[in-house]
């Protein structure tokens, strides 16, 4: 990779552990070499704005929405299970968390 | 081909209202379309035909003259809306087989106007594409000429309509992933106003860009439909409370003596195809003939708007697509009993997630890690106020923006596949819609070497109904010229 890229290839395996995707090495190497090129061509923003304007996060002018704190239906344990790798005792069944023995 | 396909959606209802044809008829026409093209064409990623007939059936026993306007009528659902006990995989592996427990705000719609749902459509996995070639499950081939593509995210469900396999389709649009399909297909699209539409049950990309809108092939057919899935809903918080824009008048009065339409100058000139220039010229033309009057505009800081885009997108994407993390639905890989969940996570993620979808992933992850968010995330929602001041200040001077849906007609299968920052140009004309938040129509505007070209408008907020005006008064003087819909001049498709 070129050395003035914008990011390295070793930036990338980090930012793609922090985001939990496994990467194999040619797929690392060639979205390196992708993510660079894309960042060269948004890096434009950096020069639109002072730091006079306002960032904006949202199209709506909206702040928080509540309702009444009243009890609806919604949906059964069953299927909210439907769709679960594996389940037991009407919960979701996961693989070990806190690297205790399997 | 039966005569029932060509018909548009307001034929239809009236056919099936005064009785002359029931729905279980035109949803059979329509199922058999499907299963005589999509072999080629590849819009559908699942038909439910017996659902579909079930519902015709229900609208056939609903009908009365008092009955919905599109009471009976067939539609194609995006893959990335819910619909309750169909499978829905936004065009990804991570879903493939899920079946959502609950109806989306669009669906339940819907359901209760008697519109009947053939299925669900192809799209780029997760939304994210202008092609659908990032679909997990193969791309769709666009029905004027199959080597090509039909926009995306969207292309299914334009590519159904062009296609005859539906007169009515759904689709959803981040940054043009409705209109960019709607242009290269020679279809009619509406990206409506952020908030016009609820994103219940909508998997989200982007949720601060994302809106779900109506699609057909003709701008009456599209109001009909907007019309059936606008409105407040409580159950999305961004929804809008407010009336919804009484579109389907707006498109039969298709009225323009005295608008002022803004053309806008950033969109236009370099990268944009001389076939594609010139219809959109054309259409500028009628529209002045009709009693516009027509302005150029300047909105100066849309050239930024494609970098903008590409960091917020994918900055919200890497944050929303967390949510596939192979615990509570979806695919697992690797759960033997000796890795920890965060290992089966990131092989579930590896294995699930196609390039372009890791790719957003990543760098929105980037755009959004310690030490690059003010240069990057910052910037870009700032960009985002001075967009949105640049439609404020156009609005004060016209009542409509106009521009070219797309720089160039429907590209390759193939040609921009490896190449994330040419495939983004697509989408040149359609982002700054998106960052704003207006809402924007794309209609056919003729034919450049054989392929469509579509012509952009772009409303204020909750101005919907004047995308209906501009879009009715241009259709009628185009059909008059090409004796119907676009669509109507589709070669037939050869079945090989």
């Amino acid at each position: 990779m070129a050395s003035n890229s914008r990011i390295s290839r070793e930036e990338v395996a980090r930012i793609a552990a922090l985001a939990r995707i496994t990467l194999g090495d040619d797929e690392l190497t060639h979205l390196s070499g992708q993510i660079d090129g894309i960042l060269d061509a948004v890096a434009v923003v950096q020069e639109a704005a002072g730091a006079d304007v306002p960032a904006m996060s949202h199209p709506l002018d909206i702040s928080n929405v509540t309702r009444p704190d009243v009890i609806l239906p919604s949906l059964t344990p069953e299927d909210a299970l439907s769709g679960a790798p594996a389940s037991e005792e009407a919960r979701f069944r996961v693989p070990q968390i806190l690297g205790e023995e399997a | 081909m039966s005569d029932l396909i060509k018909k548009s959606a307001a034929e239809l209802a009236k056919l099936i209202a005064d009785g002359e044809v029931s729905s279980r008829e035109v949803t059979q026409a329509h199922l058999d379309q499907i299963s005589k093209t999509d072999s080629i064409i590849h819009a559908f990623l699942h038909v439910d035909g017996e659902g579909a007939l079930a519902q015709a059936d229900a609208a056939d026993k609903k009908r009365t003259s008092e009955s919905s306007p599109l009471n009976g009528v067939p539609l194609a659902l995006k893959d990335v809306l819910t619909q309750k006990g169909i499978p829905t995989t936004c065009g990804s592996k991570i879903l493939e087989g899920w079946r959502p427990p609950y109806d989306s705000t669009v669906v339940t719609k819907l359901k209760d106007a008697g519109v009947v749902i053939l299925g669900k459509t192809n799209m780029d996995e997760f939304a994210m594409g202008s092609s659908t070639e990032n679909s997990a499950y193969g791309p769709t081939r666009n029905p004027w000429d199959i080597e090509r593509i039909p926009g995306g995210s969207g292309g299914g469900s334009a590519a159904a309509l062009a296609a005859m396999q539906a007169p009515l389709a759904i689709g959803t649009d981040t940054g043009g992933s409705i209109r960019q399909p709607a242009a290269v297909t020679g279809t009619v699209g509406v990206k409506p106003t952020y908030g016009g539409v609820s994103r219940y049950g909508l998997v989200a990309f982007s949720s601060s860009l994302d809106q779900a809108g109506p699609c057909a092939r003709t701008v009456l057919d599209t109001a009909l439909l907007h019309q059936v899935i606008a409105g407040y809903d409580p159950k999305d918080a961004t929804s809008i409370n407010a009336p919804v824009p009484d579109v389907v008048a707006a498109a039969k009065r298709a009225d323009v003596k005295g608008m002022k339409i803004g053309v806008v100058k950033e969109l236009s000139g370099d990268g944009y195809e001389k076939g594609v220039a010139e219809r959109f010229a054309e259409s500028l033309a009628l529209l002045e003939a009709q009693g516009a009057e027509i302005i150029e505009v300047s909105c100066p800081n849309f050239k930024f708007a494609l970098g903008a885009y590409y960091l917020i997108a994918p900055s919200e994407a890497s944050s929303n697509l967390a949510r596939f993390d192979a615990m509570r639905y979806g695919l697992r890989i690797g759960d033997d009993g000796s890795k920890s969940a965060e290992e089966v996570m990131s092989l579930t993620r590896e294995v699930g997630f196609g390039p372009e979808v890791k790719r957003r992933i990543i760098l929105g992850t980037y755009a959004l890690s310690a030490g690059y968010y003010d240069a990057f995330y910052g910037s870009a929602q700032k960009v985002r106020t001075l967009i949105t001041r640049d439609f404020a200040s156009a609005y004060s001077k016209v009542d409509v923006l106009v521009s070219p849906t797309t720089p160039t007609v429907a590209f390759k299968i193939g040609e921009k596949s490896d190449d994330p920052v040419a495939m983004y140009l697509s989408d040149v004309a359609t982002i700054p819609v998106n960052l704003a938040g207006v809402a924007s129509m794309s209609l056919p505007a003729g034919l450049s070497d054989g392929l469509p070209v579509g012509f952009q408008i772009i409303a204020p907020t909750m101005k919907d109904d004047r995308l209906y005006q501009v879009g009715g008064a241009l259709e009628r003087e185009l059909h008059k010229k090409w004796n119907g819909p676009l669509t109507n001049q589709i070669p037939e498709l050869v079945v090989r």
